[in-house]
């Protein structure tokens, strides 16, 4: 639906050359939520810019819905940018209209004809749950509610991409929330292919099916979120899953283990998926010579699957804790020792 | 009719001061309605096309605000004297209140420009990011976004201009163009005649007062929703 190609991009500030994007490349198929995630400063949305072609890449390819949008004249890309919604984290909505006239915008644009105009805005209204406000001002709205005018605006035209530049930032965690289960709306119910960005990794998490880790203008991950939450190699991703996932030993209970004086070693275990089924800890706690203690655990869901983490204090002799470590690693479960004493 | 009209109110004829009354009104009127308009478009130029604006266009920019600085540091009655020929080429004459509105226009469209350049600039970026993201043409984002938005800051902007006009036309007025300025000068400066030269001032306090009140209520109506 969206394929970035080798695309580069540089601003030169006077003297200064800033390297916005370098060699990116990312693809998102048709129904994806697919989220880029990256620090301030990342490239995020001049990476989002490429797809309605705000910003020209200085190479590389732009291909969206099979049209390669590199050379196209201003009147055809016009054409184009009006089948992409975009939803932008400062809402950018005009302070002289209403709810009702915002949402019209786009149609105006078309000059589609009053009826269509009318029963269209009331389709989106109702929609993102609005029709009641149709008449308020802009600065009459909380930010939940401007968003969703932003949301039915960027709708109205009927898009098969929808873009959002950290649509969420400034809103806070319910409202946040809210937002993002209408996003996932749209995405089921219409068929809307989504592309978000986001410095927030709940985003991730929540909505998202693919995910891109960007840094310093290059994207250092890409995949799956399940796969790249529990297996994130690059430190940023990691960093990033922390925010969401605890796989770190709670200090209270290092403290603990310092008074430990038997052989013992930790492990952290992450059960994916299926994995999760399988009684392994049951399995190593029978080992002779071997004693399981649990330190932490979490459950996290993503992408309509399970995730999760445990983390095990095994007491014993090395051998037998060996043992241990094939009978986990057998199953298939993600290990990694953090500790050994 | 006829007795009212020739009514003498601080000596001079009800009837001269209508007649001159009516010359502020269509000299003021008039150059307001032209000068916003040619003072809109000059706005719009800066705007568009100054660095990183919608169409940039540096040479185009370099004019217009040269053009703007220059009309703008001349004093009007200089003005009027210096640009004569081109009143006479344009109205056929350099007298009465229609040549009038040739100097007028061209001193406060620049004067409005600039006002007007302030609040255009005053849009967020973002709102004419999302035009162009919407697919909206130049043209489109002028009219859908750019107007909308700066409506309410325009009719300040012209309340503003009026009160400097209804300065300038009575200077304009003393160089034959008539009204309130012709009245106070010559009836009542060059005459002697106190109590008439109290009366325009009278008037014309009475008048930028109501101005400055409508306007503000007006802009106040359109930007209320901000
Ligand atoms: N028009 C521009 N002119 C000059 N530099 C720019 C321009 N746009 C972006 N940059 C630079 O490119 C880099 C990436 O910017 P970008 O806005 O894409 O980051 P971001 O990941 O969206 O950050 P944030 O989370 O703060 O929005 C930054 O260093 C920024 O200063
Ligand atoms: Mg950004």
């Amino acid at each position: 639906m969206i394929r970035l190609e080798n695309i580069n991009k540089s601003f030169s500030d006077r003297r200064k050359v800033v390297k916005a994007l370098q060699d990116v490349s990312i693809h998102v198929e048709k129904g994806d939520i697919y989220g880029i995630i990256g620090f301030s400063g990342a490239g995020k949305s001049t990476l989002i810019r490429m797809v309605n072609r705000l910003e020209k890449p200085n190479s590389g390819r732009v291909v969206v819905d099979g049209q390669e949008l590199t050379d196209l004249t201003a009147a055809q890309l016009r054409k184009v940018r009006r089948k992409i919604g975009i939803v932008f984290q400062q809402f950018n909505l005009l302070e002289s209209k209403t709810v009702f006239q915002n949402v019209a915008i786009p149609l105006i644009l078309e000059r589609a004809d009053k009826e269509r105009i009318t029963k269209r805005v009331h389709e989106v209204l109702q929609f993102v749950e609005l029709e009641d406000r149709r008449d308020a001002y802009v600065s009459q709205l909380s930010g939940g509610q401007k968003q969703r005018v932003g949301i039915a605006r960027a709708l109205v035209t009927a898009p098969s991409i929808l873009l959002c530049d950290e649509a969420t930032s400034a809103l806070d965690p319910k409202t946040t929330e809210s937002i993002l289960q209408l996003l996932k709306r749209i995405n089921r119910e219409m068929g809307v292919t989504i592309l978000l960005i986001t410095h927030q990794m709940q985003v991730i998490q929540m909505i998202c099916n693919r995910v891109a880790v960007m840094e310093e203008g290059r994207v250092v991950e890409q995949g799956s979120v399940m796969g790249v939450f529990s297996r994130p190699q690059a430190t940023v991703t990691q960093e990033f899953v922390r925010t969401v996932i605890r796989d770190q030993i709670p200090e209270s209970i290092t403290e603990l283990l310092y008074s430990e004086r038997r052989n013992y070693w930790v492990d952290r275990l992450k059960f994916v998926g299926s994995n999760v089924k399988k009684p392994v800890i049951s399995e190593i706690c029978h080992i002779d010579g071997v004693e399981v203690n649990i330190l932490g655990a979490t459950v996290q869901e993503l992408e309509n699957s399970v995730m999760c983490i445990f983390i095990l204090q095994l007491i014993g002799e090395d051998d037998r804790l060996e043992e241990a470590e094939a009978k986990i690693d057998q199953a298939g479960v993600l290990r990694e020792r953090v500790v050994t004493s | 009719m006829e007795e009212f009209l020739e009514m003498k109110i601080f000596k001079v004829s009800v009837e001269r001061l209508l007649l001159n009354g009516g010359q502020t009104l269509y000299m003021v009127g008039c150059s307001l309605l032209a000068g916003t308009i040619v003072g809109f478009l000059m706005a719009l130029v800066l705007v568009l096309c100054r660095k990183g604006g919608l169409t940039e266009n540096r040479i185009l920019y370099q004019v217009v605000n040269f053009y703007i600085n220059v009309v703008r540091s001349i004093p009007f009655i200089i003005l009027l004297v210096t640009i004569m020929p081109l009143t006479r080429a344009i109205m056929g004459t350099t007298i009465g209140s229609r040549a009038a509105l040739v100097p007028l226009v061209v001193y406060i469209s620049p004067y409005l420009a600039r006002l007007m350049e302030n609040s255009l600039l005053e849009v967020p970026p973002g709102i004419l990011e999302a035009a162009q993201a919407m697919g909206a043409s130049n043209w489109q984002v002028i009219r859908y976004f750019l107007v909308p938005e700066t409506l309410g800051s325009v009719v300040l902007a012209m309340t503003t201009g009026t009160i400097g006009l209804l300065g300038a036309s009575a200077m304009a007025g003393y160089c034959g163009g008539g009204g309130i300025g012709d009245l106070a000068l010559t009836y009542g400066y060059e005459k002697m005649n106190t109590p008439l030269m109290v009366f325009t001032v009278v008037i014309l306090v009475l008048l930028v007062q109501l101005l400055q009140i409508a306007g503000n209520r007006i802009s106040r109506k359109l930007r209320e929703h901000r």
